[in-house]
Formats: C-alpha cells, structure tokens, sequence
C-alpha cells in the first residue's frame, strides 16, 4: 500500500532515475552534437531536482517507509541535498573533459551514483544498505578508469575496484555476524551485543566504513585513485562518495552502540585514535607532494579526520557540526577539484611548480582557488572556518580537549601546505615567459561552476547560521 | 532608529574592497582613488565616533545587536569603550595614510588594495565586536590577508619565509586562544558568546587559572610577548611599507587589545593570579627589545625591534592591573600605532629613493628630505617619551603603575628608555645629518605633497595628544574603570 510520504521518501530518487534514462534516450537521438548537450541537460536536470525536492521531499516527522528499508528524516533529507548539489557541479565541470564530458554513459554512471549515495543516507536495514552502497560504488568504479586509454586512470579504476571490494567483503561479513546473532537485519531492532560480537562488528563495519571516507590506515587507494581518476570524477568522489560514508557511519554507529550504551565508549576511542592518526598522518604526507591532485588526496584524507572529531564527541552538536562540515567541505573541496580540472584541460599538467603566475593568467581562476584553499584552511569568512570551530567546539563539549588540540596542531600543518600552493599561483612567475601571453581561458560550465561555489562558500561562512541549523536538525533524527 | 556607524565603519573597506576587486586591472589610477576614498570615508567616521563619544556616561556605546545564530548563542554584538575608541580612530588613520604611502604600487594595485581593506575590515570588526565568537571571526580576517600582502609585495629577500613564519605563529596563538574561549562558553553555561554575559559568568578561580594562559599569551603573540615575539621584526622588515605601517601600527594593538578584552576581562582572577608572571615576561620584551633594537644596523629592523619593546610596555601596563598602569598602556597602544605607522613611511621613502636601508650607508637626508626628517624626530621623541610628546602621556602612568606593584621592576624597565634614546638619536644622526654619500646625490627626489599630508597628519597627531592629553586621557580611563570593576574594584 502505498502513501504519499512513501512517494516523497524516495522522491528524490525517482526523478534521478527519470534523469537517467532521459539522458540514455537523448544520447541516442542526439547523434551530431558537440559534446555538452548532456551536459546541460544533467546539470540543468538536477538543479531542477534540487529545487524541487528540497521543497516537496522535506519530511515532517522521523518515519520508517517500505517495511523499515528506509528512514525519511532530516539527516537524509540534507544528504540527499548535498549529495544531488555535488553532482549538478560534478556534472558542470565534466562536459568540457576530454573524453568525459561527450560521452553518455559518464552522466548516466553519475546519476545512478548518486541514486545510490542518496539511498545509503537513509537506508535504516542492513541489506538495503549494502545494495546502496554496490550501487554507487560500481559506477564509481567505472567512471575512475573511464580514461581507458589512460594508464593512470585504467590503473586507478581497477585499484579503487580492489580495494573497494575487499572493503566491502568486510564489511558483509560484519552484517553477516549482526544478523547470525541478533536474527534481524532491521537498524532499529537489533539489540543485544555481547562483548566478542560487539568488538568484531565494530572492527569489521569500521574496515568498511574507513575505506569509504578514507581514514588511515584504510586511505592508501585515495592518492592513486585521485590521481589517476579524470579530475572531476575526483571532486565527487572525494565530496559527496566521502560524505555519504560519513551518513552510513553516523547512522550505523549512533543506531548500533548509541550514546549510554555499553560499548559507545569503545567504539569512539578506537574512533578518535583513528581520527588522530588520520588527520596527522594525512597533513603530514601532504607537505611533501608535489602533484595538486595528490597533495588534495592526502588533505581530503585529513579532512575526513576532523570530520571525525565531530563524529566522536557523540552528541547532537558532534553530528550537527559534522554535517556542517560536511556541507562547507563538498562545496570547498568541488571547487578546488575545479580549479585543477580547469586549469589542467589548458595546461596538461597537474604538478604544483606548473601553477606558477596562474593568478596573472587568469585572475578570477586565481580567485577562486584563493577562497577554495583559505577555506580548507579554515580561514574566515569562508565556509570552513565555522566548520572546523564547531568541529572543535563538539570535541571541547564532551571534553575532548585533547582531540581539539591535535585538530588544531594539524590545522596549523595544513595551513602550511595550502598557503604554499596560494604562493605559487600568486606569486611565482612563469620562467621566462610573460603571463600575459599564456592566458587560461575559461569555458562556461567551468566560470558558471566555479562562481556558484566561491559564492556559496562565502556564504555559508558568513551566514552560517540558518545552514547550521538544518544541519543540527539532520542530527535530531538520531538522538 | 539609530545610524548604525559601527558596522557601516566594519564593512566600508569591505564594500571598497569589492568595489575595487571589479574595477578591471589596467585602470590603476581609478582603482587607487576610489582606494583613497575608501580610506577618507573610514577615517571621517571613525573620527565622528571618537568626537561622539560620550566620556561623561562611558561604558559601551554604539552599540549594535543583531542575531547571527541564536540556537548558539552567536549575535553581531558590537559597540565601544573607553579603550577600544582610540584604537578605532587609530585603524582610520593607519588605513588613510597607508593608502597614501602605497600610491605608487605598480604590481597589481588592484588585488593589493582589495586584501589591505580585508584587513581593515577584519582590524575594525575586532575593535568593536562584544561577541567572543564574532571576535574571532573578525580576527582571523585580519590575520591572513597579511601573508598574502607579505608573500607578494614584500621584500625580495625574505618576504617568503617572513610570510610564513608570521601566519603559522599568529594562527597558532590564535586557535590556541580558540580552544580556551570554547572551554570558556561551555563552562559558563549561559549558552552564549556575548562577551558582556561571559563577564557575569564567576568562573571557577581554577578554571581561570588553567585557561588565562593560553588565551592571554594566545592573543600577545600577535602582541609580540616575548618569547613569542620573532615573527615580528621579519614580518616588519619583509612587508611593503603600508602593511608594515599596518602590522606594526595596528595589528599588534589588535593582540594586545584581544588580550585585555578576553584574557584580563573574561578571566579576571587567572589575570590576577599570573600577573606576576606577564609582568616579567613584559620586562623582558622592554628591554631585551630596545637593546637587539640598538645593534640593528637595517633601519626597519630597528624600529622592528623597538615596536617590540615598546609592545612590551603596553602588556607591562596591563599586566599591573592598576589605574595608572592600564590607563597608560591604553593610550600607549594608540601613540606607539601613531609613531611606527610614521616610523615605517619614513623608512619606505627613503628606501624609495636610496635602495638602501644599512643605517651606516645613509646620512645627510635631512636636506634632501626634510619632511620626512623633521617628523622622524618628532617619531623619536615620542619613541623616547619626551614630555610635550604622546609617549610621554602613555609611559609616564605605565612606569608609576609598575612602581605601584613592584618597584624593581619599575627600576628595571626604565633602563630602556636610555637605549631607546640612544639608539634612536644614533640613528637619526647617522640618516638625516652628516654628509649625504656620493652615490645618493640627484636619486633623492623630495616626496610629495600627499606624502607630506600623511606624514603630517601622524606627527600633528603626536603632537597633539603629547600637549593635550586631555583629548584621549579621560577616555581611555573610563574604560579601565570597567575593565577594574571586573577586577574587583582593585
């Protein structure tokens, strides 16, 4: 029997479908095209699904739909969001991608990925769960070797598959014992852990999850994956794919082991000594590389530590600011991917020395990587500043003062790195060249992208209230 | 409905910076004046705020409540004292005459003054701000658009390691202060960040002790507290002279100012508790600062090192926690802004013009430049607190507060106004007298008539105060009585 909140539960889902197989038709009638007309009608389609489902698809109230497959509450509402918001741009920045952006499938495997991600942020069972995370995970597979004349990317591809798999198998074999033990696989009804299955659950769905968002030790695909993959598979994989790891990690661990039960101290221990040696080790690494895309890879590995610190302070305000964090984080990190993948598409390079007098040959490009990397930073007035206080402030609160202070050593070590990259763009000089005469024209999916999130990052950074809010009633679901 | 001056002075540069960040590049001279008159409309209003406060009724005035996000506690609080007034006129002046002295830019003027008015911005919101979360906010602004400011239009020589060493250093004062004013809003309990609550709050006199530390010596660092001090001078040496003038004359009342407000206000018994302890730490920096000052031979360096000496009185005053004291070091804060912002655009126009600094390469200035030589000495003399002079006004009450509490101390830190004379008046012979080197003859060409406006206004200001202290000395007391009161009455 179906109901109308059964219809706008999977709402955003449905129209994402219709999305796909819209784009399916339209490549086969549009033979003679030059390439972006998908393009547009992705982008121009999930900024349509964006807005309507961010109306109609809000929940009321906390409800299981489909036989408690589902939850329909505001922590998945937000993802879903931010999850369709990341692709619109992912989308944007592929249509002038060589060998990316005229090809059909790519936005077909994007939008069933993210069909999937949207599925993984509110999959309240354990077996819908596992299917949302294979459905975003295979296409992501695909699109991280589509360059199939690219080593890197074919290398890149079949690593991400391996690893992945691996992780996943984990992870399976985690669901396996919660329901060999307790006979439900039902989020809400399984109850009663004893001491050994409580420690191999929490080991094994932790190997799954860490792969996901890349924590230390599970990260060592991301900087290879990152690299190879086309740049703005990259931005999304290392946005929203990370910030859909963190849904399924917040619902799994916050319904399985709640705040008063017996083993939720474990399970953050163990969780906030990985996030130190998350963030330490991610930063630290990062200071040595001298390819953008990998020095971004070891930050996103970093920035998946702080996010952490949020998880792991186990309250309201934790999973609020982590939301928050997650929020300003996509939108920073897509337009940092932006800037590479724009300035790569002229330049054909990646390495850092190569960005030298970018702000000169492209001054609004310049700019925009100047908000990007002052926002992973966490400098004001941009999105990431707030992000990180609150982060902190959830650790301060359940006095994790400790975990704050490593987060702020290691925001210090970051602010090296990213400075050092701003310095190259704005102040090194092309050798021997005048930059005048190299300029890097920018096309208009990319200064149509790239605005949109500068515009958005300073936005929530200074407005910041009203988004904090939603993203503190997305915590509400699970309290 | 009132006008709302304090965040039309915060957001001016702001909306100047934009303003100026549209204009297209090759427009240099249309990008400078509306830069110019940016800097003019700040500076009128925060003179109409100093003119207009009210120092009979004291306490906080202007003040602005808008909320920013109430389910935390966040509001855009703002409003001014006593103490913060002077500081607000003083950022007006700093920014108006640095426009001026950075006229001559050539290298990307746009994106120059676009980040110099980020920082304004940023210098004005902490000034005024009453809310600890939006204080951080405004700070953090003021912070970062220094290194890119350094980085690019710095010296050749230094500017990048001097860039970086001063972001990593103030950044890292900075969260360190972050951690202790969370600590602060969850210990309260109150729920919020408005510093005027937070003061109400009867901290535990342990939790005040663990957390007046870090948050004190968080902010001093931007202070330049020794030993926290060495960003400092490379940073003075290595920026472009109007952010120099803005670094040393502005950004590190900034520290000071956080410092008090946060620090002494918030946490009133840890203040009283480590007091002894800043108060060494604050003779150290007096006179370990004046005596590296006096084997300077790079003239910036020099007064680098002497804005860390006189720094040192500014927290000497703070940390005796008496009338005088406090009193003295408030308007230090503002004639010390004063004098190095005319320290440094002295200094940039003779490196202008000679493409040297080495004091001992100058000599014979004053007749080729005599604007510029006759206010370098009213500098000096403000530098040594000569009566008739603003450092006078600010160090007398500073040294009687220090005797105050402890006498030898006192006895201590008077030493360095000797060196301070000493080095100052060496320096001034060796730059501005004897005879002018070969090399320099027809390179010097006399500065210009905005140049003269600049420097003129800086030392008038001086003057001014140093003859009628009456203008600021009233003001800036009303708010160290406030800032007492929380003291318990001391």
């Amino acid at each position: 029997m179906f109901t109308s909140s059964m219809i706008m539960a999977i709402l955003p889902e449905l129209l994402l479908l219709t999305l796909g197989l819209l784009v399916l038709v339209f490549d086969l009638i549009w033979k003679k095209r030059d390439g972006r007309d998908l393009g547009w009608l992705t982008a121009g389609g999930l900024l349509f699904i964006l807005v309507l489902s961010a109306f109609l698809a809000k929940p009321a109230t906390s409800m299981e739909v489909f036989g408690g497959m589902l939850r329909y509450d505001m922590l998945g509402y937000v993802f879903k969001m931010l999850f369709i918001f990341g692709a619109m741009i992912t989308s944007l920045f592929m249509m002038d991608s060589e060998k990316l952006g005229n090809r059909g499938e790519s936005y077909i495997l994007l939008l069933v990925a993210t069909i999937g991600m949207n599925l993984m942020a509110s999959a309240a069972d354990l077996v819908m769960l596992y299917l949302a995370i294979e459905t975003t995970s295979i296409p992501m597979y695909i699109l991280a070797g589509f360059l199939r004349d690219d080593k890197k990317s074919t290398e890149a591809g079949l690593k991400y598959l391996l690893f992945g798999a691996m992780a996943s198998t984990v992870m399976l074999y985690g669901f396996s014992l919660i329901f060999g033990f307790t006979g439900t696989t039902a989020l809400a009804a399984i109850t009663g852990f004893s001491l050994p299955l409580a420690i191999g659950v929490i080991i094994l769905i932790m190997v799954g999850v860490a792969f996901k968002i890349s924590l230390a030790p599970f990260h060592f695909w991301a900087p290879d994956v990152y690299e190879g993959a086309p740049t703005p598979i990259t931005g999304f994989l290392s946005t929203a794919s990370k910030a859909a790891g963190f849904a399924v990690l917040m619902r799994l661990f916050l319904g399985l082991f709640p705040l008063g039960s017996e083993y939720a101290l474990m399970w953050t221990m163990i969780m906030a000594v990985l996030a130190t040696v998350t963030m330490t080790l991610g930063n630290v690494v990062a200071l040595s590389q001298t390819n953008i895309k990998r020095m971004l890879a070891y930050s996103s590995v970093a920035h998946a530590g702080y996010a952490l610190v949020g998880v792991v302070s186990l309250s309201e305000l934790g999973v609020g600011s982590v939301t928050f964090y997650l929020i300003a984080y996509v939108m920073t990190n897509l337009a940092a991917f932006g800037v590479i993948a724009a300035f790569s598409k002229i330049v054909g390079s990646d390495e850092i020395s190569d960005y030298a007098g970018m702000s000169r040959r492209n001054y609004g490009l310049g700019l925009a990587a100047l908000v990007a990397f002052l926002s992973l930073t966490g400098m004001p007035p941009f999105g990431g500043f707030v992000a990180k206080v609150f982060v902190f402030a959830a650790a301060v609160k359940a006095d994790m003062i400790w975990l704050a202070v490593v987060g702020i050593l290691n925001s210090i070590v970051g602010l090296y790195y990213y400075l050092t990259f701003l310095k190259v763009v704005y102040l090194h000089r092309m050798e021997g060249e005048n930059e005048e005469a190299h300029p890097i024209p920018l096309s208009r999916p990319y200064a149509i992208a790239l605005a949109v999130l500068s515009f958005a990052i300073l936005f929530i950074g200074v407005i910041f209230g009203p988004w904090f809010n939603i993203a503190s009633s997305a915590a509400q679901g699970l309290f | 409905m009132t006008f709302p001056i304090l965040s039309v002075i915060i957001f001016s540069p702001l909306v100047g910076a934009l303003i100026i960040l549209m204009m297209p590049a090759d427009r240099k001279t249309e990008i400078r004046v509306v830069a110019l008159m940016t800097a003019v409309f700040a500076l009128v209003l925060s003179l109409w705020l100093y003119l207009s406060y009210d120092q009979v009724a004291a306490g906080y005035q202007f003040i602005e409540k808008y909320d920013w996000m109430p389910s935390f506690g966040i509001s855009l609080h703002l409003g001014v004292d006593g103490i913060s007034t002077p500081l607000v006129l003083l950022t007006g002046v700093v920014m108006f005459t640095g426009v001026i002295i950075s006229w001559g830019i050539e290298d990307r003027p746009r994106e120059f003054f676009a980040f110099l008015f980020l920082l304004a911005s940023g210098v004005f919101g902490v000034f005024v701000a009453l809310d600890l979360f939006m204080l951080f906010f405004f700070y953090e602004i003021a912070v970062f658009p220094m290194y890119l400011l350094i980085a690019i239009w710095g010296w050749v020589k230094t500017r990048e390691y001097a860039a970086m060493k001063l972001t990593l250093y103030l950044f890292i004062g900075s969260v360190v202060a972050l951690i202790g004013a969370l600590a602060m809003y969850f210990n309260s309990g109150f729920g919020t960040f408005d510093m005027l609550i937070l003061e109400t709050a009867n901290f535990s006199p342990e939790f005040q002790k663990i957390w007046f530390l870090p948050v004190f010596l968080g902010f001093a660092v931007l202070g330049g507290i020794w030993p926290f001090h060495n960003w400092s001078p490379d940073g003075h040496v290595a920026a472009p002279t109007a952010v120099s003038m803005f670094h040393a004359g502005v950004l590190m009342k900034l520290g000071a100012f956080a410092a008090l407000r946060v620090g002494i206000m918030l946490l009133p018994e840890g203040a009283k508790f480590w007091a002894p302890l800043i108060l060494i730490l604050a003779t150290v920096n007096v006179v370990y600062g004046a005596f590296i000052a006096m084997i300077q031979t790079d003239l910036k360096y020099m007064i680098g090192f002497s804005s860390v000496s006189h720094m040192g009185l500014v927290m000497l005053g703070f940390a005796t926690l008496t009338p005088d004291g406090m009193t003295g070091a408030g308007v230090q804060m503002f004639s010390h802004g004063v004098m190095t912002a005319l320290f440094f655009a002295a200094v940039g126009m003779i490196y202008d013009r000679a493409h040297t600094r080495q004091i001992p390469e100058l000599g014979g200035m004053m007749k080729a430049l005599p604007w510029v030589g006759y206010t370098f000495i009213v500098g000096g003399l403000v530098s040594m607190g000569m009566p008739g002079f603003s450092g006078f006004v600010a160090e007398f009450p500073i040294f009687m507060g220090v005797w105050q509490v402890k006498p030898w101390v006192a006895t201590l830190a008077v030493i360095s106004i000797v060196i301070t004379a000493a080095y100052i008046m060496l320096a001034i012979r060796r730059v501005f007298f004897g005879e002018m080197p070969k090399e320099f003859e027809g390179h010097i060409t006399p500065i210009k008539t905005i140049d003269k406006v600049a420097l003129g206004l800086l030392s008038g200001l001086m003057i001014a105060l140093g003859v009628f202290p009456g203008i600021m000395v009233p003001m800036v007391e009303s708010g160290v009585e406030n800032v007492l009161r929380l003291l318990g009455g001391a």
